[in-house]
């Protein structure tokens, strides 16, 4: 075969290491869930302990599981929507094992206990700077293949793909500026409420682009395609694109109401949370309207479920989101599970779902095939992952509210009315509730990578060349 | 004189100035073929190539 071929494996291994990471971090998820109903789980050991496997959960699931998720589908996208070889074929290998290493020596290093200490931003300084390098080769790639284009327009996909690589980036970097004692301890360039307001700066952009923006690249990509009709409104996603970069810059200090942070910044913060609705909504309208006149497909097509209800997971935390980030409505619902339940809501409602429902398109593709193994099995997939995120927001909306009215609860004398174990003991059933939903999430994704599995057995990676006129 | 807070108010402004003209020049008249064809790009030169239902009024 003559002719250029698109670079396909590096795609191909990101989506099969996003089947695997999504099983050991929501693995990592049930443990800890666990651990909370039955604190024995831990069986003292230090490297279980929960302060050591939550980060390990998280870290899993956002940037091995997610990002797996997108330097796949980006790097698919980007060579089909400019009809152009991914730029660099030996550093776009460097980029999968590069950011493969780093989750292994996380996986690593949490559990021993090594930690910077920030949410999200646990790693230690050595794997910092392996994550920047490794970062600055993904754009590298990325932008390289954008300017190798043969089209004349950059497609939506590929802007909100470049605004979460940028942005990514520059906050991972600037987050993880610390003065390196050894090789596994560093202080922090900023010092308390500076500190803070950094962390959180980094914090919810991590939530705004990577897994936002990111996703609604993938988003702009597989709904179109799965749905077989051009996106509602080309013009909306321009619009939404730039409203929502812009906004969600200032969003962060809504995690740090009622703090030291100056009190005019918690309502900057505040302010610019509610705003964010707008956009947010945009580009969930704009995808959900990709299907109008089509509704029927939803009946038949498992695939076009996944991708649909991540939308409307995505609808519903954005507007509990900004609602969470007004003072009065903070006061009730900082620190208890409400939180959580708003945190999972996002992620696998809307970040998991698009993401399963993308490799479900894409992985057959990737091997020459028309459709996955068993179409029966993403059904049932999806009905088990659905039922378990409402299992699991559910019991966490009502732990969340019932602890804070408890905490809240004072008694005419002035104490308090309940201690804290008692909100504590309450808890339990909730506990088991999400314990359970998660756990069906959980089996959803066994019974994905088994059907990966059948689709991907003794099948040829497929050869597709890049097509030189258009 | 000017303060830093009038400084701060003008540069609002021009960011919703911004805005306002982001939005103009996404929904004027002149861009509306441009972006339509641009809405098809992932429908172009594709491996299994289908033909689109829609084409949008």
């Amino acid at each position: 075969m003559s002719g250029i071929t698109y670079n396909d494996t590096v795609v191909r291994q990101f989506s099969i290491m996003t089947v695997v990471w999504g099983i050991v971090g929501m693995l990592v998820g049930v443990i800890i869930a666990a651990q909370l109903v039955w604190p024995a789980l831990n069986f003292d050991t230090s490297w279980l302990t929960y302060s050591r496997l939550r980060p390990l959960h998280t870290n899993a699931v956002i940037f091995a599981f997610g990002g797996s998720g997108l330097m796949a589908t980006s790097f698919y996208v980007v060579q089909r929507t400019c009809q152009a070889r991914l730029f660099g074929t030996a550093l776009a290998s460097f980029v999968f094992w590069g950011w493969t290493l780093v989750i292994v020596l996380a996986a690593i290093t949490l559990p021993l206990g090594l930690s910077q200490g920030g949410e999200y931003a646990e790693l230690i300084w050595p794997i910092d700077l392996l994550i920047a390098v490794v970062w600055v080769s993904y754009a590298v790639v990325f932008f390289g293949t954008i300017m190798q284009r043969k089209t004349k327009h950059i497609y939506v996909a590929n802007w909100f793909f470049g605004a979460f690589i940028i942005a990514v980036a520059l906050l991972h970097i600037i987050r993880s500026l610390a003065i390196p004692v050894s090789l596994t301890e560093s202080y922090p360039l900023y010092s308390g409420a500076t500190d803070a307001m950094v962390q959180w700066w980094y914090g919810h952009n991590a939530v705004g682009f990577f897994l936002t923006a990111g996703f609604l690249g993938m988003m702009y990509y597989f709904v179109p395609k799965q749905a077989q009709r051009p996106i509602y409104s080309y013009r909306l996603s321009i619009v939404h694109f730039w409203a929502l970069i812009s906004i969600y810059m200032w969003a962060g200090p809504h995690h740090l109401h009622y703090t030291a942070l100056p009190d005019w910044i918690q309502s900057v913060g505040a302010a610019f949370s509610v705003i964010l609705l707008a956009p947010s909504w945009g580009g969930m309208i704009n995808g959900i309207m990709t299907l109008s006149g089509a509704w029927q497909k939803l009946r038949t097509d498992p695939i076009l479920k996944f991708l649909i209800v991540s939308l409307s997971f995505y609808g519903m935390s954005t507007f509990e989101g900004p609602m969470m980030a007004i003072k009065s409505v903070n006061a009730l619902s900082h620190y208890t599970e409400w939180t959580i339940g708003h945190v999972h809501s996002g992620a696998l409602g809307w970040v998991a779902m698009i993401t399963i429902g993308s490799l479900y398109y894409l992985i057959p593709k990737l091997f020459g095939k028309n459709e996955m193994h068993s179409i029966k099995l993403i059904e049932l997939h999806f009905w088990v992952a659905t039922v378990g995120i409402v299992l699991y927001v559910t019991s966490m909306w009502i732990a969340g509210v019932m602890q804070g009215l408890m905490w809240g609860a004072i008694n005419a004398d002035g104490t308090l009315t309940y201690s804290f174990v008692e909100s504590l003991l309450r808890m339990i059933p909730f506990y088991i509730i999400r314990l359970l939903g998660g756990l069906m999430f959980l089996i959803g994704m066994l019974i994905m990578a088994y059907n990966v599995y059948k689709t991907t057995q003794g099948a040829e990676p497929s050869r597709i060349l890049v097509p030189q006129t258009i | 004189m000017m303060d830093i807070n009038t400084l701060r108010s003008i540069f609002t402004l021009l960011l919703f100035i911004l805005f306002i003209a982001i939005c103009i020049w996404a929904y004027s008249k002149r861009r509306k073929q441009e972006f339509e064809d641009a809405a098809n790009i992932p429908f172009q030169a594709d491996e299994i190539s289908q033909p689109l239902e829609r084409k949008k009024p």
